[in-house]
């Protein structure tokens, strides 16, 4: 591998480590709201 | 495989390669049905959970739609249209892809149970199913009639739209189901009619390829006849109110319209498929106003 080619695979790492960070982050505020969504309606249970 | 492949390093995919392999582009109808047949059941549900009922059909999309390109990546590395797709294309390992496709239909599946209810997620997980395995990896690669029942995996969207909600399933539904099973084939053979060289050249059979134009043009008037049913269906079952009705019948007829041009001419050359293309790009607008019209008939009527 030359060293281009390794830059290349670290910036791609890199991007895809920040997108599945924010995706993490997403979901942990998704299922939080979805909890309180839950909580709120669970009186009919 | 010789030892060299198998331990060269895998490919560092791009996240954008992740997205373009659940087709967002075609995500788009297929969230929009589903949103209609949420918007249009009777009863509410927690925007929160509304907001994730559709995520999942999204990712449920997504995740069939990754399989899809996963099963048939030798497919489309010999048509134009799908040749840059991230597999074809080298940019992706087929492995990754599974993974992809596998852990996005087991995740949209489980969280739309956790969040709506079982039976919603029981639909989306056939329909899913239904895709990768009936109409992909089964009927596709072996009859011409394959979009026929392939449509079905994508008429199931308003039906877990709907069930997210009621947690039911009734007439009005499958109604819906009925419009974009039957609506599939039209829609999708008069793009054949204009493609037809490439999926030729990838050897999937293809109604113009295996039976002629002829008998597609027929089958294209035959299918849009029985959606012309299905689609006046809710008014004549008294389901939907005028808004629909209205919209339904002079959007049908000219659907009706379109399609007998089709079904008249008899026309080969590639570059001159006006008609059919027109078929093609009125038929998305088609669905769109019929089911926005379902909304907006739910509620103005409410």
């Amino acid at each position: 591998m030359t060293p281009e080619e390794e830059d290349i695979i670290r910036a791609r790492q890199k991007s895809r480590s920040l997108v599945t960070g924010l995706l993490l982050g997403f979901f942990v505020i998704l299922f939080f709201a979805i909890t309180l969504a839950k909580i709120g309606t669970s009186d009919t249970l | 495989m010789t030892t060299a492949t198998m331990i060269s390093t895998p490919i560092t995919a791009h996240w954008r390669d992740f997205l373009a392999l659940t087709k967002p582009r075609v995500m788009t109808l297929v969230v929009f049905t589903g949103l209609c047949g949420l918007l249009a059941a009777p009863g509410t549900i927690h925007p929160v959970l509304a907001f994730t009922a559709i995520l999942c059909i999204a990712l449920g999309a997504g995740s069939a739609a990754s399989l899809n390109q996963w099963y048939e990546a030798d497919i489309d590395a010999k048509m134009k249209r799908t040749a840059n797709r991230p597999l074809p294309a080298g940019r992706m390992d087929r492995q990754s892809a599974l993974h992809f496709g596998v852990g996005l239909s087991f995740f949209s599946v489980i969280l739309m149970g956790m969040a709506t209810n079982w039976l919603a997620a029981a639909v989306l997980a056939v329909s899913i199913l239904f895709y990768v395995f009936i109409y992909t990896i089964w009927l596709k690669p072996r009859t011409a009639q394959n979009i026929v029942i392939g449509g079905a995996a994508g008429a199931f969207p308003p039906v877990i739209g709907w069930a997210a909600v009621t947690g039911d399933i009734t007439a009005m539904p499958i109604a819906l189901f009925m419009l974009i099973f039957f609506w599939t084939p039209p829609h999708f053979w008069a793009l054949a009619l204009f493609v037809k060289t490439d999926y030729a050249a990838a050897g999937i059979p293809m109604l113009p390829v295996v039976s002629g134009e002829v008998v597609t043009r027929r089958q294209i008037w035959f299918y849009t006849a029985i959606m012309a049913v299905a689609a006046m269906a809710p008014v004549l079952l008294r389901l939907t109110g005028p808004i629909y009705g209205t919209v339904a019948l002079l959007g049908t007829a000219l659907f009706a319209v379109f399609a007998f041009q089709v079904y008249r001419r008899r026309e080969s050359d590639q570059t001159r498929m006006q008609p059919e293309r027109r078929l093609f790009k009125y038929s998305i607008l088609y669905l769109f106003l019929l089911f926005g019209a379902v909304v907006v008939d739910r509620w103005v009527m409410a």
